[in-house]
């Protein structure tokens, strides 16, 4: 900034003075920060966990351990069933929440609806809160005894559901909070990807008197795909990395039915101190994340 | 337009006001919760209306975990991470999308492959980082790890690629300075875009869990969510003082939300719908 101040530039006639910061440095200043920080605070920790996954603790420091991490991983049957309760939410909750998204957008997106930004604003509202906080509100709703949701069930006939203490019923919990903070958000950028499909494609099916239901299935949907592509994509990589909500709800609980890859790899690292073995976790992880996403891209990339 | 049936349209409407009573309700709900003692939410049938516990229900929370500092903590946290995250990145960002230079696509990408990774891989590293320093408990500890968010850095060069070279070119003969040319004309263009992405980052503070969770470790360095889940672990839950505890780190966002909608909307999606 001293530059500017220094040399009162005069704007007619540009003097050809040295200047020690020019266009051509320029920009490794304009990167030194986030490189500086991105090194120290990334790259380090990503390279540094991978080493620690291949050793093991012995006495007060870290010694080699080979596989060992990785073969007591798969050998471990709390991982398979993390595992198993994370790809459980990804293949169950992540349709359901697009599909709702989606059918709320197009409803939106109507001609007959009025209103539109209310709903928009109501619809997008849960994903404004913290997933602590939003956590918290469901445990408190879906108390078995004294809940709000077993009561309003209770006029329909419906037993008390033991929502946090049975293993499958805490499941459903755990995927209606993620549902309800979630749907909102994707709804948007559904709604977005509608505003951009033209209207003239609807107005030609309309010519040729095709249905409503037939217009949704056969232009609205594939003209909306490269969202549902993003959509999916975001919500994979959140559900596989999902935390806060089981942490809060259940623990992990009952009997590890909610159980999570990284409340699993939170747990070995932070409650154990086994920070070899939490790390070998995280690049199960990365690597799971790694191939999802290189096959969603491949997958949307064969289509063009 | 056609005529429609009016049956048509009286579900569709049916249809997304059970919408909106799905999403706000809980808000309400937690309202409820926290402006009444804890019994009252939790009795059969519950009280559905708010009461004038509130007050009561604030000072407790206040004894029992801090809730002024915690608050206070937050706020502090997020704001000068808000702050500093956005000039390295808004920084980086124009680098990226305004200047040739060595070496600009290898380390670019390298940013972009770190927007896949999932920051749980970091966390034990830097958990050990934090502790050879000495900074364990500490704010900078929150505040420092994500600062060159990958992910802002890519909104921030792309929003970038939209100022003509020819304004930058304009100023540098005119003889300006490059620091004058990225503060004074650069910055200003973009101040819509710097909105979105200082909601996006506020709002991945605010909200942040599992490192603070690892690295705060005593109750007056806590932040919301963290003091909010060790209320949620204690034994005997006070369930008006946790809901006071989910308002106070929802009702700020909530007022800042309806003000700002659309940036708000813009800005928590990361820039992936334009308005």
């Amino acid at each position: 900034m001293s530059q500017t101040n220094a040399e009162p530039a005069k704007s007619n006639q540009p003097k050809k003075r040295k200047r020690w910061i020019t266009p051509k440095n320029v920009p490794y200043l304009f990167i030194l920060p986030a490189v500086t920080f991105f090194l120290i605070f990334t790259v380090y920790p990503v390279i540094s966990s991978l080493l620690l996954s291949f050793q093991k603790r012995e006495g007060s420091g870290y010694v080699f351990a080979g596989l060992e991490n990785y073969i007591r991983l798969f050998q471990d049957g709390l991982f398979y069933k993390a595992l198993g309760n994370t790809f459980l939410i990804l293949l169950i909750q992540v349709p359901i929440q697009l599909f709702l998204a989606v059918i709320i957008a197009v409803a939106l997106n109507s001609q007959l609806v009025k209103m539109k930004s209310f709903f928009r604003i109501a619809f997008f509202m849960p994903a404004i809160t913290a997933l602590v906080a939003s956590s918290i509100i469901f445990m408190i709703m879906l108390d078995e005894n004294y809940g709000l949701i077993n009561y309003l069930l209770s006029f329909v006939g419906v037993e008390p559901i033991a929502w946090l203490s049975d293993p499958f019923w805490a499941k459903v919990a755990l995927m209606v909070a993620i549902t309800w903070r979630w749907t909102g958000y994707n709804m948007v950028i559904f709604l977005a990807g509608l505003q951009n499909i033209p209207g003239s494609l609807y107005e030609a099916a309309e010519m040729d008197g095709a249905s409503k239901l037939k217009q949704f299935f056969y232009i609205t949907i594939p003209q909306l795909k490269p969202i549902f592509l993003f959509t999916f994509v975001l919500s994979t990589i959140g559900t596989l990395q999902l935390f806060d909500e089981p942490y809060i709800l259940t623990e992990g609980g009952p009997n590890n039915s909610t159980l999570t890859i990284t409340l699993y790899l939170y747990q070995n690292g932070f409650r154990y101190f086994d920070f070899g073995y939490a790390s070998a976790i995280a690049y199960v992880l990365v690597l799971i994340i790694g191939v999802l996403s290189w096959a969603q891209m491949k997958w949307a990339g064969e289509d063009k | 337009m056609k005529n429609v049936s009016p049956l048509k349209k009286t579900l569709l409407y049916f249809f997304l006001f059970v919408g909106v009573i799905v999403s706000v309700f809980p808000f309400y709900w937690m309202f409820v919760g926290a402006t009444n003692p804890s019994g009252e939410i939790f009795k059969v049938p519950p009280n559905f209306f708010p009461g004038t516990h509130g007050w009561e229900n604030f000072k407790n929370l206040n004894e029992n975990v801090g809730i002024i500092r915690v608050m206070g903590n937050s706020l502090l946290i997020t704001l000068t991470f808000t702050a500093l995250a956005a000039i390295i990145c808004t920084a980086a960002g124009y680098a990226f999308a305004k200047f040739q230079f060595k070496g600009r696509n290898q380390i670019f990408f390298m940013l972009l492959v770190a927007i896949m990774i999932p920051y749980h891989v970091t966390l034990i590293p830097l958990f050990e980082i934090f502790s050879n320093v000495g900074w364990l408990n500490t704010f900078q500890a929150v505040i420092l790890p994500q600062a060159a968010y990958p992910f802002a850095i890519f909104l921030m060069r792309q929003n970038m690629q939209a100022i003509p070279d020819s304004l930058l070119e304009a100023a540098r003969v005119d003889g300006a300075g490059e620091f004058h040319i990225f503060f004074r004309i650069v910055l200003p263009v973009m101040r819509p875009a710097l909105a979105a992405v200082g909601i996006f980052l506020f709002m991945f503070q605010w909200n942040n869990f599992i490192w603070p969770l690892v690295v705060l470790q005593s109750q007056d360095m806590y932040t919301l969510p963290v003091a909010l889940s060790s209320l949620v672990g204690m034994s005997r839950i006070d369930y008006g003082q946790v809901m006071m505890g989910t308002t106070l780190s929802t009702l700020p966002i909530m007022i800042f939300f309806l003000l700002l909608q659309k940036q708000f909307i813009s800005g928590i999606l990361g820039g992936s719908v334009k308005e």
